[in-house]
């Protein structure tokens, strides 16, 4: 066939590889102005974490220079005498943390491994949205539910049973009112395990199979395979979980505040009433009428927000490791 | 020996099982508590009066549930466009090291304890303006909304195959373009469900607008004065002595967690068809 | 699928626009600050606004602590407390304030327990003791010592104190300062101080509520919160020896020895606990709105001070309803002329001949 335009034929110039990838890059200046455009968007959020580590920084300081270190080993928050010591909230916050990660942790890991191995195929979508659902539940509806449900329950009905066989013990130590670093750490333990449980989910369902099959080919029980093989190949990743679940623990305010007591003081006993960093600023920030209260809540806001940005990088980074930067993770969101 | 195995596999399993009912059980108690205590107190005049002064009956949530909505929706119009547009130049250009960046502060920003924002809204906001205002609680919300839909915009952007762009770029569409109008527009619902799912987070968010919003007795829609909210309502309510107060606590404790399942669930449902037509 | 999000969208938007359920006003208040006389301030805002449907005054129950603070932040438009500004946070806003009382209230120890009738007697040395962390059991023989033939239970006393910054905690302690060394030399008074012992609860409400639901405890609240959710609180020795009731004649009483010393240039800032007199209640206080002397606000000037004139004057009589004492005639008289000094771009908000408002607007 012929084509009635073309019957000369021009020779046509070289064009090299570099020519067409040169043609590939930029074809327009629309392309300019959107990468400029989204680039611009991108930098809002650095420059919000700045703004925020700088605040933070600038109206801590007049708190940082009166009390320097000292401020994280004096017990004593007295704003008549404008002397403030933030140790008790420290340890309170650190306690009633830990006291939440150890009952969660191996609830949650249960559930995960339930999940990925045991659970029969029909029950897994639901229980796992069941347990997602627990991290839908306002901060503020798990307080309400603390004071009218949990304390009472364990101070009416079950300290009443247990108190007099672990009374001798200095953790369990002293009058128990209601409201306790027990009381914070259980309510914590619950707002926090399905962060765990979903991000360990991933990471085991990221384990390769043929790890489990190796396991399963060498004789090993459903439960050995999980025990032997598979959590230990993961153990990176459910690190990260247990950290993100302790980034979570340590900032939570509204749900603590309501059950923990408010009290700036240290115990060893987890029946006492106690204070975290979060719910002192929640009571203190709108009413702090000296200069120097507000600075050191500020000071005290600074060292949660390190604290955080720690233990959220730290988990991110393990996290990521084991799932090779894609959003796992953002499970937990 | 073999037997001891067995058992301990047995075990394991069971404890596993007991784990999962563990895990539900706080669940099913909370949801109990609410629906029992709270589903008598919504009526009519809950969702249309608003506070009485103490001694007085018949108030109700309105001013709490608008301000809320309010809120809310301020915070998605500053944070979602800003979000979506974040999460559409990680997947894009994200590759180098300021993508590397923004992703690391998307996820230091998403474990940032609410309270710390609300400290960070206060200082930028509500001390410049002089007045406590929705506008700075809308704004406290936003940071908070901000990382989530930036990353799932990611995801969900990341998605869509590259076939798709390809298929643009060849027909002579310029890159942007092709972001914008195939990419975007194919990752849509999951976008949208990204962002539902963030204003579920931040409908239950207290801390930060106890010196933002502040709180206030009257229904009002001016995003320059304070606003009540339905979180914050229920946190003064619920520490209060008055069983009037309290009734209302937990009637609005059960709104707002109908709220949030209800975005949770519109966000399932948005994906639904995406999902089985694939 | 982008028409569902716009349809969702849309949906929100027609919500948000919805026409608001009361009518618009034109005069918004804020005001923020103590719990002590919040039932009292909501009846007068709704009585005075029931009538002046264009006015709202929005006041937020935060805590003297709150109030003080927000009104020196400039945040709000009038704070309210019921301890006073300390000189240092005066020099801090360059003397640009007034503080113009209200009602006079009265502090009452408030207890939970299971089994004692009648009203238990407080001695100042049993209540300095128990907030010191000295007395820790209810059969203390000093608690017994007050209360004979009272059958005391033997069980722990649980401190209940405020958690936040409070006029109520004000008063208090500078009760507690003024009878007892120990506590002035170890704790001092103020609106937030390092308690010895105890629990915090916040607000007035939080204090009725922790002690009502946790037998065993005691606190102290502002008595209309006793009153209202009927907790049982105890009777109080003052100075002449006598344990006295709080109640409406107690607290006028401890006001009046004050009130007729008063000198005319008063900043009201005085403290009437532990009076002299054979019937004073020694936990009494006035509770204050502050104000700025030269006011910048235009649009509300002149409403607020209406209303704070209404409420010095017509708005007494609701006040002993609810369990607090009008304020005493002299100390009208002084405010009206308060009243009428402030100013606002040089000029005073008031008429110099203001004498009310009776039903206008």
């Amino acid at each position: 066939m012929s084509f009635p335009f073309s019957t000369v034929t021009t020779p046509s110039p070289r064009i090299t590889a570099e020519d067409r990838w040169k043609s590939l890059r930029i074809v327009s200046r629309g392309d300019v102005v959107y990468r400029i455009v989204l680039t611009a968007v991108a930098l809002v959020l650095p420059a919000v974490l700045v703004a925020l580590t700088l605040e933070l920084v600038v109206n801590a300081w007049p708190a940082i220079k009166a009390f320097g270190p000292g401020f994280f080993t004096h017990s004593t928050w007295d704003p008549v005498a404008s002397r403030f010591g933030a140790l008790p909230l420290i340890v309170g916050t650190l306690y009633s943390s830990l006291v939440a990660m150890l009952i969660a942790v191996p609830l949650a890991l249960g559930v995960a491994i339930f999940l990925t191995e045991f659970a029969p195929r029909p029950l897994r979508r639901p229980v796992a949205t069941l347990v997602e659902l627990l991290a839908a539940i306002p901060s503020v509806i798990y307080g309400l539910w603390g004071i009218f449900v949990l304390l009472p329950l364990l101070r009416d009905m079950i300290w009443p049973v247990v108190g007099p066989a672990l009374s001798w013990l200095p953790i369990f130590q002293g009058v128990f009112y209601g409201p306790s670093v027990l009381a914070g750490g259980i309510i914590l333990a619950i707002m926090v395990l399905p962060y765990v449980a979903a991000v360990s989910r991933e990471v085991l369902l990221a384990v390769p199979p043929a790890q489990r099959e190796a396991a399963l080919a060498l004789g090993a029980t459903r439960w050995e395979a999980v025990w032997t093989v598979i959590l230990p190949y993961g153990r990176t990743g459910i690190a990260g979980a247990v950290m993100l679940g302790l980034g979570r623990a340590v900032g939570e305010t509204m749900a603590v505040t309501m059950v923990i007591g408010n009290r700036h003081e240290i115990s060893a006993s987890l029946i006492q009433p106690g204070y975290t960093i979060a719910a002192a600023i929640a009571n203190e920030f709108a009413e702090a009428s000296s200069a120097m209260h507000l600075s050191a809540l500020f000071y005290v806001g600074l060292v949660l927000f390190l604290v955080t940005v720690t233990v959220n990088a730290l988990a991110r980074l393990l996290v990521w490791r084991v799932a090779r930067g894609s959003a796992v993770g953002s499970a937990a969101i | 020996m073999r037997i001891s195995r067995r058992l301990v596999g047995a075990f394991m399993t069971g404890a596993t099982y007991t784990a999962a009912l563990l895990a539900i059980l706080p669940l099913a108690a909370i949801f109990g508590m609410l629906v029992a205590k709270g589903a008598g107190s919504i009526d009519w005049a809950f969702f249309t009066r608003s506070s009485v002064p103490l001694g007085e009956t018949g108030g109700g949530f309105a001013h709490a549930i608008a301000g809320t909505l309010i809120i809310v929706g301020l915070a998605c119009a500053i944070g979602v466009p800003v979000g979506v547009g974040i999460g559409i130049y990680l997947a894009e250009f994200g590759a180098g090291r300021l993508g590397w960046v923004v992703r690391f502060v998307a996820d230091i920003l998403n474990g940032t304890p609410s309270i710390v924002i609300g400290i960070f809204a206060w200082t930028w906001l509500v001390k410049p303006m002089g007045t406590f205002s929705a506008l700075a609680g809308g704004a406290a919300l936003s940071v908070i909304l901000m990382p989530i839909v930036a990353r799932t915009t990611e995801e969900m952007v990341r998605l869509v195959p590259n076939s798709l762009r390809e298929a643009a770029l060849a027909l002579g569409y310029p890159r942007w373009r092709t972001s914008l109008q195939i990419v975007a527009r194919t990752a849509g619902a999951g976008i949208v469900t990204g962002v539902l799912v963030a204003m579920a987070r931040v409908a239950g968010e207290t801390a930060p607008l106890l010196f933002t919003a502040l709180g206030n007795q009257y229904f009002s829609t001016r995003l320059t004065g304070p606003m009540a909210a339905l979180p914050l309502q229920i946190y003064v309510y619920a520490v209060g002595p008055y069983e009037e107060w309290r009734r209302q606590a937990w009637a609005g404790a059960l709104v707002l967690i109908l709220l949030v399942l209800s975005l949770g669930i519109a966000a399932r449902w948005v994906t639904r068809g995406k999902r089985a037509g694939g | 699928m982008a028409t569902r999000f716009r349809s969702a969208l849309l949906a929100l938007a027609t919500l948000a626009a919805a026409p608001p359920l009361t009518a618009q006003s034109e005069v918004r208040i804020t005001g923020a600050g103590a719990t002590f006389p919040y039932p009292i301030y909501s009846k007068w805002v709704l009585e005075y606004t029931k009538a002046r449907p264009n006015i709202e005054i929005n006041y937020q129950s935060i805590g003297s602590g709150g109030g003080i603070r927000q009104f020196m932040d400039r945040t709000v438009q009038f704070g309210a407390t019921d301890g006073p500004m300390t000189d240092s946070q005066i020099t801090a806003i360059r003397g640009n304030v007034l503080h113009i009382p209200t009602v006079l209230g009265a502090v009452v120890p408030v207890y939970n327990l299971p089994g004692v009738t009648g009203q238990l007697r407080f001695t100042s040395d049993v209540l300095g003791g128990i907030y010191l962390g000295q007395i820790t059991r209810w059969n203390d023989t000093r608690i017994a010592a007050a209360n004979p033939g009272v059958a005391l239970p033997d069980r722990d006393v649980i401190v209940i104190h405020r958690s936040d910054g409070s006029g109520t905690t004000y008063v208090w302690t500078d009760y507690l300062a003024k009878v007892s060394a120990d506590w002035s030399r170890r704790v001092g008074r103020g609106t937030a101080v390092n308690w010895p012992v105890g629990l915090g609860g916040q607000g007035n409400p939080g204090v009725a509520s922790t002690v009502s639901r946790t037998p065993g405890a005691i606190g102290y609240v502002e008595l209309v919160y006793a009153l209202q959710n009927r907790i049982a609180y105890g009777l109080v020795r003052n100075r002449a020896g006598n344990f006295i009731n709080a109640t409406l004649a107690s607290t006028t009483a401890a006001a009046s020895g004050a009130v007729a010393s008063l000198p005319d240039t008063t900043d009201f800032r005085i403290s009437i606990t532990d009076a002299a007199g054979a019937d004073t209640y020694p936990i009494a206080s006035f509770t204050w709105i502050l104000l700025p002397r030269q006011m910048t606000d235009a649009s509300i000037a002149r409403p607020l001070l209406e209303w704070l004139w209404w409420a010095t004057h017509d708005g007494q009589r609701f006040a002993t309803d609810l369990g607090y004492a009008a304020l005493p005639t002299r100390v009208v008289q002084l405010i009206e002329s308060r009243l009428r000094s402030i100013s606002l771009g040089g000029r005073s908000v008031l008429p110099a001949n203001y004498s009310g408002t009776g039903a206008r607007r």
